[in-house]
């Protein structure tokens, strides 16, 4: 059976249609394209305003060509269409390829000085514990310096400490201890649990070892019942969350005139484990800090009594305890603000 | 101090391992900070004991001598030496013998160094071994003769085994003063080891006593019994003085003393085996019709010491005298008209006991720093004096053939009173935290000579403790407390966390702003430094245009400064940020840097200083790191606006509002790139760039420096709480506006301006454009902002917004003569 001119037309349609469809590489001319045929004048719909002219019996099989064109071109269209999107990607793709190993571009991000750092973390570690900070001033009577500490004029254990003055009764602080008897004087009567952060002062020679500035944290807990067994889990504690859970702590008898009875706290050597080194003077020991429970002198001075209030108080040394953590093997890079030592940090 | 291990042997016994023996003496409190064994490098097989068997003329050199020594094995060798020590004739004496290929040290360098001894023809005859000097042992420095052993040497053996010491190097607290002498480390090794201390004191027929302060040969008398509590001497007749026998020579070099002749070798030997300082007189150069008398000085009496110092001496400085006057600085340092010299035939000799404070403050003074000063700073026991004469005396019998007159001179008005301490079970364990029963209190008390006795009273059981006389460190139960601990160790006290209720915890505002400001500088790419608090006016003036206008009264000055570039307290941290610049100038270009730190300003009628904190930051260098993306340098350098910037991050993030940017001066700045931060009215600090001439006085590259101070703590004062805004649900209209003003118009106050006149619906207002040229005419410029309208209960018409607008236009106008650019 021979189809209608109609239906011919609409099958030299798809046929041109597609052909044209095939030549098609870029959007705008496959929109035109889409346009052409498939738009609401366009050229479908063109042939289809002839159908309500044709005899009943060959409208079905003219409606359903025409529906079959019509579904044709758009299936065709929407695969060209994604051809060509697919071509452009892979042509941009190629021409804006990126060399993924070039350097990103610089952010500028500051540092935290070292001494900062290890401040954070000391106070932080006691915070952790129930110990706040206390300030305290650097400048200081000799009275509260040295006097109020159990350390009278020529003392010998005065020989402990290389000091600065700015006249007979004024020093630069030795030590942070001084604020000992400052939170004692604000607290009193109350139970007390601080650190006491601050820069102190010796009458030193400047060398890799040692300098005439640093910082200190004293601590000091004064209560009821507070025993040189509680000074050693705190301290202990102390040691393992700064230099790690697996190191061993011991306690050493030593001295100091504000405390009785007094220790040393000495960790097992980070560089060699114990096992001896330059850095522990091949003891497998290094020392981090000096404590002892609160003389009954200085307490009184604080406004405790000694018979019903017990304290402990420790110092550390941050700077010290960065070069024990970072291995630093000289103590002068702390404050000549090198950048190569700074940037080394946070 | 430095202790021989053989001479504290000498009274206790090590009954341990040398390590064992340096761990419990440095957990007890005497940090044993070396061990060095003096002979470890002594070659067993080639360094011997041995004995001259002859000495020969060498037949080509009348210097040199040839000695033929026998070293227990194979044939006699042959040395040849040109010691002086050793002369045709001589027989019998033990000498170091060093074979061939023994390693020593060079006797002819002047400076340290090792050589390895080879046999060689010395003017035609073969040397095949050497007699060793000191020097060549490494002993000492002397290489004038050959060392002579101990005739008991036995020949043969390695000298390791004769000469060869260990010697502990103990670090001592000012507490330990008892333990400073072999004696007292050895009572400590003995409580630490569980043996007990022996030979001492030695017994000496004259101990007993009683001994008088007035005897045949001298009467002593103190003056001041609170500064001399005890005076003792003996006399020691027809001494020979010569050199010390090699074994105490040895032991006082190991110890750190250079032996001098016997009698002074004696007595400081005896100062450091016994802790009690000695002092030899020649006792035919004293006047003693009145006898020896220890007084204070009266003011501007003179005195000559034995290091031939002339010194006159201030009121109250202790001194021992005879009829003529002083002859001593009492504890510190004898006289030199008194000294003992070779002419010395009779030997008084003083032991005598001073109080610390008059020692150390005289010793202070003339800045005299002597063993004896030393040890009677610290204190010494008055009971030593007799026990340590009586050593001393015998030993100069013993090795300087003199003989001891049978009395004592003694007086002493001033016996310690005996100390008891009550010492409770409870008190232990209030400190320690720990129990303790009476009886092991008791053993562990006891094996450090306290004398306990165990008593009871209704609230219990404790101890009556008897302090020995040694012992002025100790006078309150927590002393005890302390001792328990030591020889008990620490270790065996459990580690327990407080169990003391938490103290009230409060809020720390101006801690949290400080470590706040820190991180948003940080995020602002800031890096922190930290500087001297002690600085130079000489940099201090460095730092500023004109240096008159440093006010040197203003700043606090050291009375002891360690160097001339740290004798001031700062009172700005501008200077060192210069430092820091120039420190990092040769090897960094872009540099950003802050620092919060206390500056120190003295406060009239007060003792003590203000200490407030500031912040301070300095700028300089390209803006951005160095990077590919801008072909290397950031095109743009840090200045002014950087640091304005900064600021302004720095108040909006701690929510300081309302700070004020004033145009000002300041004399390290340079005018009209300067201006000084306000708030309320309050000057908080000052920002600029630097000015050039004191960039260059600091050494700078030739870029922009923008520097910043501020008073942090102030600053922190003003941080309001944080309110949450709602959302308006409504939208906003963004107009631009741009205004031709005056040049010299701040942008503030045209931006003020704008804000005034647009109320409350007018959200925000940036400036987005600032253009001088053409069109504009000339001494104008332009600024054009970007304003946002919002309200929040309706939106905005066009005509409520352009009546607002043309509101702000005329307000400009008005105010500032500003004109719609058009
Ligand atoms: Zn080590």
């Amino acid at each position: 059976m021979a189809e209608t001119p109609l239906v011919e037309q609409l099958v030299t349609l798809r046929q041109q249609a597609l052909a044209e469809l095939a030549q098609l590489a870029d959007l705008n001319a496959l929109d035109a394209w889409r346009i052409r045929y498939l738009g609401r004048k366009g050229a479908l719909r063109q042939v289809l305003r002839d159908l309500g002219r044709l005899p009943p019996a060959q409208r079905p099989r003219a409606g359903q060509v025409s529906n079959e064109v019509k579904e044709a071109l758009e299936a065709a269209f929407a695969a060209r269409v994604q051809a060509v999107k697919q071509a452009q990607l892979e042509a941009a793709l190629a021409r804006e390829r990126l060399d993924v190993t070039l350097p990103g571009y610089p952010v500028s991000l500051g540092r935290l000085h070292p001494s900062t750092q290890t401040l954070r973390e000391i106070v932080a570690i006691f915070a952790d514990m129930g110990f706040q900070v206390f300030e305290s001033r650097e400048v200081e009577t000799d009275l509260y310096n040295f006097e109020l500490l159990n350390i009278p004029p020529y003392h010998p254990a005065r020989d402990m400490w290389d000091t600065f003055y700015l006249n007979e009764r004024v020093v630069l602080r030795t030590h942070t201890s001084p604020g000992q008897i400052r939170a004692m004087q604000a607290y009193c009567p109350h139970p007390i649990r601080v650190v006491l952060p601050g820069m102190c002062y010796r009458y030193e020679a400047v060398t890799a070892r040692s300098e005439i500035m640093f910082h200190q944290v004293e601590g000091l807990a004064v209560g009821t019942h507070v025993t040189m067994a509680d000074l050693k889990g705190v301290l202990v504690t102390f040691a393992r969350r700064m230099f790690g859970e697996q190191r061993r702590v011991r306690f050493r008898c030593s001295h100091f005139p504000f405390t009785e009875p007094s220790v040393e706290v000495d960790i097992d050597c980070l560089v060699c484990s114990g096992q001896g080194c330059a850095v522990c003077k091949h003891t497998g020991w290094v020392e981090i800090l000096g404590a002892g429970m609160v003389h009954p002198q200085v307490l009184r001075n604080g406004g405790y009594d000694p018979e019903v209030f017990t304290g402990f108080a420790f110092g550390l040394g941050p700077e010290r305890i960065a070069m024990l953590k970072y291995g630093i093997d000289d103590i002068r890079y702390f404050f000549s603000n090198d950048l190569r030592f700074l940037e080394q940090f946070g | 101090m430095r202790v021989p291990l053989s001479w504290l042997q000498e009274f206790v016994d090590l009954v341990v391992p040398l390590d064992t023996l340096v761990e419990r003496l440095t957990l007890a409190g005497l940090e044993v900070s070396a061990v060095e064994h003096v002979g470890a490098d002594w070659p067993r097989d080639k360094l011997l004991v041995g004995q001259v068997l002859e000495v020969k003329p060498h037949p080509q050199a009348d210097r040199l001598v040839l000695a033929v020594v026998d070293i227990g094995r194979g044939a006699p060798l042959t040395a040849v030496t040109g010691a002086p020590n050793l002369r045709p004739g001589d027989r019998g004496q033990k000498v170091a013998v060093a074979c061939e290929g023994a390693e020593l040290w060079d006797g002819t360098s002047a400076v340290p160094r090792r050589m390895t001894l080879r046999r060689a023809r010395i003017r035609g005859v073969e040397s095949v071994a050497m007699l060793c000097s000191e020097k060549e042992l490494g002993l000492s420095d002397d290489h004038s003769e050959v060392l002579l052993l101990d005739p008991e040497a036995p020949v043969g053996r390695p000298l390791q085994d004769v000469l060869g010491e260990t010697v502990l190097e103990v670090e001592l607290t000012p507490n330990l003063a008892r333990a400073h002498c072999v004696v007292g480390l050895a009572r400590e090794v003995a409580a630490l080891t569980g043996q007990r201390l022996r030979g001492w004191p030695p017994p000496d027929p004259l101990a007993a006593g009683p001994h008088q302060a007035r005897t045949s040969f001298v009467t002593v008398h103190s003056a001041d019994p609170q500064l001399c509590p005890r005076y003792s001497a003996a006399l020691i007749e027809n001494v020979r003085l010569g050199p010390s026998p090699l074994w105490l020579r040895q032991r006082l070099r190991l110890s750190g003393m250079r032996p001098i002749n016997n009698v002074v070798d004696i007595t400081n030997y005896c100062m450091l085996e016994t802790g009690q300082p000695l002092h030899a007189f020649d006792y035919e150069t004293l006047q003693l019709r009145q006898g020896i008398v220890v007084r204070p000085a009266a003011a501007g009496e003179r005195l000559r010491t034995l290091d031939g110092v002339e010194r006159v001496l201030a009121e109250g400085m202790l001194l021992i005298t005879d009829d003529r006057g002083p002859i001593a600085l009492a504890g510190i340092m004898g006289g030199e008209d008194t000294e003992v010299t070779a002419r010395t035939r009779h030997v008084l000799l003083e032991s005598a006991n001073f109080h610390f404070l008059s020692i150390r403050r005289t010793a202070q003074r003339l800045r005299l720093t002597t063993e004896a000063g030393q040890r009677f700073g610290r204190g010494v026991d008055s009971t030593l004096t007799v026990p340590a004469l009586l050593r001393a005396a015998r030993l100069m019998e013993r090795l300087a053939g003199g003989r001891l007159h049978p009395e004592i001179a003694d007086t002493y008005p001033l016996p310690p009173a005996p100390k008891t301490i009550a010492l409770r079970p409870a008190e232990v364990r209030r400190l320690l935290g720990m129990d303790f029963a009476v009886a092991e209190l008791q053993r562990l008390l006891e094996a450090l000579e306290f004398r306990c006795t165990p008593r009871h009273d209704t609230e219990g059981a404790y101890l009556d403790v008897e302090v020995p006389s040694y012992r002025l460190d100790v006078s309150i139960p927590a002393d005890l407390v302390e001792e328990v601990a030591r020889l008990h160790g620490y270790d065996a006290i459990p580690e327990t966390l407080l169990r003391d209720v938490l103290p009230p915890q409060r809020s720390q505002p101006l801690l949290e702003g400080v470590e706040r400001t820190r991180d948003i500088l940080v995020g602002c790419g800031l890096t922190e430094v930290i500087s001297y608090s002690l600085t130079s006016l000489e940099t201090v003036r460095r730092s500023v245009v004109d240096a008159a206008t440093v006010d040197a009264a203003a700043y606090l000055r050291l009375a002891n400064p360690i160097s001339q570039e740290r004798e001031v307290l700062r009172r700005s941290l501008l200077p060192s940020l210069l430092e820091t610049l120039r420190t990092n100038s040769r090897f960094r270009k872009r540099l950003l840097f802050f620092e919060i730190g206390r500056v120190y300003e003295p406060q009239p009628g007060e003792e003590l200083p203000r200490e407030p904190r500031r912040l301070g930051i300095a700028l300089s260098g390209p803006l951005l790191p160095p990077s590919w993306h801008y072909h290397g340098e950031s095109p743009e350098q840090l200045g002014y606006t950087h640091l304005k910037g900064i600021v302004e991050t720095l108040c909006q993030r701690l929510n300081v509002p309302e700070v004020r940017f004033v145009p000002a001066s300041h004399p390290s700045l340079l005018p009209g790139r300067t201006a000084a931060l306000e708030l309320g009215g309050q000057r908080l600090g000052i920002l600029g760039e630097l000015h050039p001439q004191v960039r260059e006085r600091f050494d700078l590259p030739d870029q922009p420096v923008a520097l910043l101070e501020l008073d942090l703590e102030q600053l922190l004062a003003h941080r309001q709480p944080r309110r949450y805004q709602r959302l308006s649900r409504f939208p906003a209209v963004l107009e631009d506006m741009a205004l031709v003003v005056d040049a010299e118009v701040p942008a503030q106050a045209v931006a003020d301006a704008i804000r005034t006149a647009g109320g409350e619906l007018l959200r925000q207002v940036t400036l987005f454009d600032l253009y001088t040229g053409d069109p504009i005419p000339p001494g104008k410029k332009s600024l054009a902002f970007s304003l946002v309208f919002q309200a929040d209960d309706r939106s905005l018409s066009e005509d409520e917004v352009r009546v607002l607008y043309r509101r702000i236009q005329q307000h400009a106008a008005a105010t500032l003569g500003a004109q719609p650019r058009q």
